[in-house]
């Protein structure tokens, strides 16, 4: 099966240079190959393990509790002002 | 030489204030500046910052407090740089975080200082914890401390490198197909990936977050246990941790393994296992019989499936999970002119090739037409492989096997071909997907001096059967104690 690349990139929103596409294309072909061997099981009736903890609806009363400062929520971000995140004009 | 010692031993002389913490962390430091430079262990450090708190566990001992209250009182401690410590760096091996500082600290963490630790040092790692080797470092490889023309095998590869080199007394990593174990194995230390749920992962960078899990390596099993007990337990900030009691630890070291069964799957007998390797963990085994537990066969029919169930599994969630990164929060941004342009220049310039490959792939698999065919299959895939372990462990105690298939690999050797770089994590994925726990402990050497580790594999919190075994080979034999000489 042929991989569609430049829509999965696309979706993942990753630019890849001409380079790293040559190299990754016949790379996840031989991994999708691989990953095929799946296909062998028979898994009528099985259930999907999403995750094995014996836990479900983890709750908490609630309460407000006390969480990161505006400031240190800000203090790694690329770019801000006045409280907020800066970001590229999205609405013309 | 304080850098040499154990945890049990260091604490036993600052107890009996034959050294102090500000002279072991100073031996920790001299030692990185005298080695790591070959050797790559460390992303960064903060030497004033260890001091400072080394003289506040001096004073803390000087006032009498006690490693009974305390039991990492003094004890240097370094962190796998994906593990958050509150205003220090904090990269996941990557450069797409730039120089991002932790605003808050992982609970584990938190745990630790509590218990007293000296937390210093972000140890290099696959970025993201992507790899097997440490190469896929945005910095640089770390190299193996017993041939550094060869990995140390990854993701928490410089975790391995800091213990086994003598650059720390202990420190943390994380697994989630290995990454705690496979380095272990390779550099010839301890290495513990608890059960999932039995520590928090809150401040832990989430690669795959059904497979992720914390844990320590360190120079022998005691410390291993010590460890766990503090590490261990539910918290109320990671919803997947389980409200379970922390047993003490300390004391199963000691428990009987007489009545124990340890199962030896028959599927681990496969072509690509090292003769050198499996010899070893042959006579590993009838070491652990000898010792009085009962060795049998049994079988985990679903194994030559693992490794495509979780190529599937965790890249599909690492591709939801690494979607915050962004360039809009936190880290680099790269581009400006258009918010969506932002995003991908930010991922494309941001990330490294093994990362962008595996945010595709679990992409791929999530993909309108493929979730099915691809993550759902994989998903009962992953059902009937935990279903294969629990039904072992309804005949066995323990299961056994080599941690890694060979001893360490030349830097370089298997870069260029990821499929096979996949491969070589066969004897520890599947710990992952079925959430149980394993203990990687050194049992011997290639011809090449290479360190070999044997893998013991426990149910759903077992850590106390898997700990008094793993000590009680300990007790009977030496791989443990020995040191590579770095030059």
């Amino acid at each position: 099966m042929e991989i569609d690349l430049q829509h999965v990139v696309n979706l993942a929103r990753i630019n890849l240079s001409p380079e790293e596409e040559a190299r990754i294309r016949p790379q996840m072909q031989e991994i999708l190959k691989y990953v095929d061997k799946l296909n062998e099981l028979n898994i009528d009736n099985i259930e999907p393990t999403a995750h094995a903890v014996p836990l479900t609806n983890v709750m908490r009363a609630d309460e407000v509790q006390s969480s990161l400062s505006q400031d240190d929520a800000l203090r790694n971000a690329p770019r801000q002002a006045d409280g907020l995140f800066v970001v590229p004009k999205i609405v013309e | 030489m304080p850098h040499t010692l154990t945890i049990h031993e260091l604490t036993a002389k600052l107890a009996a204030k034959e050294l102090t913490a500000c002279e072991t962390t100073r031996s920790c430091l001299d030692r990185i500046t005298a080695v790591d430079s070959k050797l790559n262990a460390f992303v960064s450090y903060d030497a004033e910052d260890a001091i400072a708190q080394a003289e506040a566990a001096d004073q803390a001992l000087a006032d009498g407090v006690c490693h009974k209250d305390k039991p990492l009182l003094g004890v240097p401690i370094a962190i796998k740089d994906v593990i958050a410590v509150k205003n220090q760096p904090l990269s996941c091996g990557s450069k797409i975080l730039g120089d991002f500082n932790s605003p808050y600290e992982a609970t584990v963490i938190r745990k630790l200082r509590d218990a007293g630790a000296i937390i210093f040092g972000r140890l290099n790692m696959d970025e993201f914890a992507m790899g097997s080797s440490t190469e896929n470092s945005a910095f640089k490889p770390a190299r193996n401390p017993w041939d550094t023309d060869r990995i140390p095998g990854g993701s928490s590869g410089g975790s391995a490198v800091a213990v086994a080199a003598d650059e720390s007394i202990a420190s943390l990593g994380s697994d989630t197909g290995g990454s705690i174990r496979q380095p272990a194995s390779l550099c010839g230390c301890v290495g513990l990936k608890p059960t999932y749920g039995r520590v928090s992962r809150f401040g832990l960078v989430a690669y795959a977050s059904s497979l992720d899990q914390i844990g320590p390596l360190t120079k022998d099993t005691r410390d291993a246990a010590t460890m766990l007990k503090i590490i261990g337990g539910h918290d109320m900030r990671d919803s997947t941790s389980v409200p379970r009691e922390v047993p003490d630890y300390i004391e199963a070291l000691d428990g009987d393994i007489k009545s124990l069964k340890i199962g030896l799957p028959k599927e681990y007998q496969m072509a690509g296992l090292d003769p050198e390797v499996k010899s070893s963990v042959d006579a590993a085994v009838l070491r652990i019989e000898e010792l009085g537990a009962e060795v049998r066969e049994i079988s985990l029919p679903h194994t030559e499936y693992a490794i495509a169930a979780y190529y599937i599994i965790a890249t599909a969630e690492a591709s939801a999970n690494l979607a915050r990164f962004d360039g809009v929060r936190y880290g680099q941004r790269f581009g400006s002119a258009d918010p969506i342009e932002m995003n991908r220049d930010t991922r494309g310039a941001g990330f490294g090739e093994e990362v962008k490959r595996r945010i595709i792939l679990g992409t791929y698999v999530l993909s309108s037409g493929y979730y099915d065919a691809y993550y759902i299959r994989a998903q009962k895939v992953r059902t009937l492989i935990r279903e294969d372990f629990l039904k072992a462990f309804e005949e066995v105690d323990i299961i056994a096997s080599p941690t890694s298939p060979t001893a360490a690999f030349k830097i370089g050797e298997k870069v260029d071909d990821p499929l096979q770089m996949y491969l070589s994590d066969i004897y520890t994925i599947s710990a992952n997907l079925a959430s149980i726990c394993g203990i990687s402990i050194p049992c011997g050497f290639t011809s090449g001096n290479l360190p070999i580790g044997l893998q013991l594999l426990g149910r759903p919190f077992g850590e106390e059967q898997l700990l008094s075994v793993a000590h009680a080979y300990e007790q009977a034999t030496d791989w443990h104690t020995r040191r590579p000489t770095v030059n």
